[in-house]
């Protein structure tokens, strides 16, 4: 099928689910890791060694509190929902119930992940 | 609805990318677990604040915990073992998220002429940074 104008909307109405949601935030979140690492890594290499002012600008950028807001997402969620797929792929019997081990997978995140960001946010409002 | 059952894979080239994501996976939880517990043993509820805390179970370096009351990081929380403990999980994690980023790129792209271009460049990206994140660990 050629790529309609529309192509996006319909991607959005498909109907995977909260499965596929899942699906697309562990890439997302992936990626955006493999890209946060990657950069620290590389930031660190170069404050270490040559005490580089790129490195330091790279520190400053995650080291900001709303940075770690959505990285700390990424990884609990990585995380948690790589843990649900080890899990079903270990016993595939439970995959006729993984609707519902993706609700109980949210109700792990959500506290975990809430903790964090108020947390943060205490930070951030005490230092400024 | 049963599920379905398959034959067993080949040993192909995906099929062990396939288990190293599964088992570098449950590695890494397992070492950040591990980093966490040992923080606690050596004191961490009054030495560090939460943030340093997670830090330190992300990746056990000795610079993740300056910022903190510990009164000297040599004395348990910079030696050897804590950077054995992070070659591994720099080796298990640099190598899970390029073959993640590879599985990614060829979901898109497919099996047309750029796949082992992509592959050997993210090869070289793999190799550059094992080899940063090692020299970083070896000299901090």
């Amino acid at each position: 099928m050629a790529l309609s104008k529309n192509a996006w909307l319909s991607g959005l109405r498909y109907k995977g689910g909260g499965t596929m949601i899942t699906w697309l935030l562990h890439r997302i979140g992936g990626l955006a890791m493999v890209l946060f690492v990657g950069f620290h890594i590389y930031s660190a290499f170069l404050t270490q060694q040559f005490g580089s002012n790129v490195g330091v600008a790279i520190n400053t950028i995650y080291e900001s509190s709303y940075f770690q807001i959505v990285l700390y997402f990424f990884v609990i969620f990585h995380a948690i929902n790589g843990l649900r797929i080890i899990i079903l792929d270990l016993f595939p019997k439970l995959l006729e119930y993984q609707r519902e081990l993706t609700w109980l997978e949210w109700i792990i995140i959500i506290p975990i992940y809430g903790l964090s960001v108020f947390i943060t946010i205490m930070r951030l409002s005490a230092n400024g | 609805m049963r599920s379905r059952t398959v034959s067993q894979p080949a040993m192909s080239f995906e099929y062990i990318m396939w288990m190293f994501t599964r088992i570098s996976g449950l590695a890494l939880l397992f070492l950040g677990f591990i980093g966490l517990v040992m923080a606690l043993i050596m004191n961490a509820r009054n030495l560090l604040d939460m943030p340093t805390l997670t830090r330190w179970t992300f990746f056990p370096n000795p610079n993740h915990v300056v910022n903190s009351n510990i009164p000297d990081v040599s004395q348990g929380w910079a030696n050897a073992y804590w950077q054995i403990m992070e070659m591994v999980i720099a080796l298990f994690g640099i190598s899970h998220g390029f073959n993640g980023l590879r599985v990614v790129i060829e979901d898109f792209i497919g099996n047309t002429f750029w796949q082992p271009m992509i592959r050997g460049v993210i090869f070289l990206m793999w190799l550059f940074f094992i080899i940063i994140a090692f020299y970083v660990i070896l000299a901090s």
